[in-house]
């Protein structure tokens, strides 16, 4: 063996054991955790510190980082132990470093040495650093450590004092100790978000991607004439409508956005949002209010959500295209859309009928009531039974129970005549109604 | 067509915002005010308090202050009624006016031929000529309304002969 303790920096490299077939000797509970071949050690500092090891296998172990020479030239091989590193730089991914070899930095006592490890050959350079990490972090060298000191070693000296062991290891003990371990921490945190960031950049520029060649593919579909040729245009017909299938599954819709409509975007928005609407009219009985329909029209559209505003905007622009749908405001400030052809009076004189019934004129209608009749929404029942009461159809009564309406028969009494009480008209329906109630 | 002594529909407790309907429940409550009054012969209404026309505990319903305050309100207006304070909580109910309890005075004094007599106030209300008759327990500040009036007409005098007695009225019709 050569004695090759002095390139340099006395007590930072060691020299390593290997076997004759050049594999290091392992000490006990020492376990192999990576192998990279052509990788150099390279000094940072200038001048050297130390001479640069070029050239060999590193192997990372959970207590040491040994380098071994490729071929057996005047270089011997070396270790580091893990114990001495006293920082590992975090590798900032720059434009800069795609086109060099990887390279890991880190620091090492004695002497702060800073040493670069430069990656030449192909191999798992990113599990590398991560097992590096692992294994520095591991501190397995300090369980040995610890049942060292308790058994009796021969050939021990001294209890190791101060921060250095007997081995020369950096011990981490007292205060110095704790706030190296928090900085490790630290760096470790710091890293693993900088890792998940960049996943997530890489997320979202593939998203992008993903995005705008579903676009393409759209246009190609849409704009690809129907032709007449032979085979091989049936083959492509075949081909594209299987895309159209791909798309449909994929979920993705060419929804109108800002980009796509540019100046146009309310007008065609608000064409959209018109047929979009007809058939939740249908559905919701010929009335629906502004905010059911926000929440509608987004679900449906999924990506590419409209703000309350332009939901709105789009709406009042219906009065400029012939649509037949209408944005409404009721005097209690609710907006609701509804059919062109709607018609108040249908709905009063399907109220008129409920209200008038032998039961509900004694009882009178909630907004539930009249909603469940009506089928439409309690919110736009409540809409048209204050209406109905503008228009004096109905009248009021407001009680612990709640509001209920209650046919108008404020006009069928006489006030110059109060008692009279009449057993003609919807007067004299009330009567019959109420004295069925035995008082 | 039948006359009943039952009231009409128990529908309009709540105040209604509809402005037609709401005048025309304003004329309702107005009629049902005077009516049940000069019935009852109850000449003044405490708003805070209880009172039956207010209430109909078969249906739990009774009017809100607010509601009482419009209607009372309404008679006030048209000058069947007083608000006696700036809080609007006592309420002189002139179902009939003091011009008419003028008319019924004088009429009162012709019946019974007390065209120059000698009267106190609270025989007015509560001797026996006045049992049976519409002066039967009149409010007394009705009364003495109605009295100045007839003094200011030169109908009667007015006077006090101690601070101990009742006030009396010297008629000369």
């Amino acid at each position: 063996m050569a004695s090759g303790s002095s390139i340099g920096v006395g007590g930072l490299f060691e020299n390593a054991e290997v076997t004759t077939s050049g594999r290091p000797v392992l000490r006990r509970n020492e376990v192999e955790c990576f192998l990279l071949s052509s990788v150099d050690l390279d000094s940072e500092d200038d001048p050297p510190r130390f001479t640069a090891l070029k050239s060999g296998n590193l192997i990372l172990t959970t207590h040491r980082l040994i380098w071994i020479p490729s071929q057996s030239n005047e270089a011997v091989p070396f270790f580091i132990p893990l114990s001495a590193i006293t920082h590992i730089f975090s590798h900032k991914k720059s434009i800069k470093s795609m086109f060099h070899s990887p390279r890991i930095r880190f620091q090492a006592d004695p002497g702060s040495v800073f040493v670069t490890i430069v990656f030449r050959g192909k191999g798992d350079f990113d599990g590398f650093l991560t097992k590096f990490w692992e294994c520095w972090r591991g501190r397995a060298w300090e369980e040995e450590e610890k049942s060292e000191s308790e058994t009796s070693r021969s050939g021990a000296g001294t209890v190791a004092q101060g921060l250095y062991g007997n081995d020369g290891t950096v011990r981490m003990v007292g205060l110095a100790g704790i706030l190296r371990k928090e900085q490790e921490q630290w760096e470790s945190t710091d890293k693993s978000l900088q890792d998940a960031f960049q996943d997530l950049n890489a997320l979202m520029s593939k998203a992008k991607e993903m995005v705008s060649l579903a676009e393409k593919m759209r246009q190609k579909l849409l704009s690809a004439p129907s032709s007449q040729n032979g085979s091989t245009d049936d083959e492509e017909m075949g081909s594209k409508e299987e895309m159209q299938q791909w798309m449909l599954s994929v979920g993705i819709i060419s929804p109108v956005t800002k980009e796509s409509a540019g100046a146009l975007y309310h007008q065609e928005l608000s064409r959209q949002l018109a047929d979009f609407v007809r058939i939740r009219l249908e559905q919701a009985g010929g009335m629906i209010s502004l905010t059911d329909m926000y929440y509608h029209f987004n679900r449906a559209r999924g990506t590419e959500l409209i703000s309350p505003d332009d939901l709105w905007k789009a709406c009042t622009l219906w009065e400029k295209v012939d649509v037949p749908v209408m944005l409404r405001k009721f005097d209690s400030g609710v907006m609701v859309i509804q059919n062109k052809s709607h018609s108040d009076e249908e709905v009063m004189s399907r109220i008129r009928m409920l209200v008038t019934k032998t039961e509900t004129l004694r009882t009178g209608v909630t907004a539930s009531d009249a909603a469940l009749t009506l089928k439409i929404a309690p919110a736009m029942a409540k809409e048209h039974l204050l209406t109905a009461e503008t228009k004096g159809l109905l009248c009021r009564d407001m009680s612990p129970d709640g509001l209920r309406f209650y046919f108008n028969l404020f006009p069928e009494i006489d006030p110059t005549n109060l008692h009279l009480v009449k057993d003609f008209g919807t007067y004299g329906e009330w009567v019959k109604a109420t004295s069925l109630l035995a008082v | 067509r039948f006359r009943s002594k039952r009231r009409p529909p128990e529908l309009y407790w709540s105040l209604q915002p509809v402005r037609d309907t709401h005048e025309k429940q304003i004329q309702l409550w107005k009629e049902l005010i005077l009516d049940y009054c000069k019935a009852q012969k109850v000449f003044l209404i405490g708003v805070v308090e209880d009172f039956p026309l207010f209430s109909n505990s078969a249906i739990d319903r009774t009017l809100s202050h607010e509601a009482r305050e419009t209607f009372l309100s309404a008679i006030v207006g048209e000058g069947s009624a007083e608000w006696l304070d700036k809080g609007h909580r006592k309420c002189l109910i002139l179902w009939h006016r003091i011009q008419d309890w003028a008319d019924i005075i004088l009429h009162f004094v012709k019946e019974n031929g007390l065209e120059d007599s000698l009267m106190t106030v609270e025989e007015i209300r509560s001797g026996t000529e006045s049992h049976g008759t519409k002066l039967q327990g009149i409010d007394r500040t009705i009364l003495m309304r109605t009295l100045k009036l007839l003094e200011n007409k030169g109908k009667l005098a007015l006077f006090k002969r101690t601070s101990a007695d009742d006030e009396g009225v010297k008629f000369s019709v």
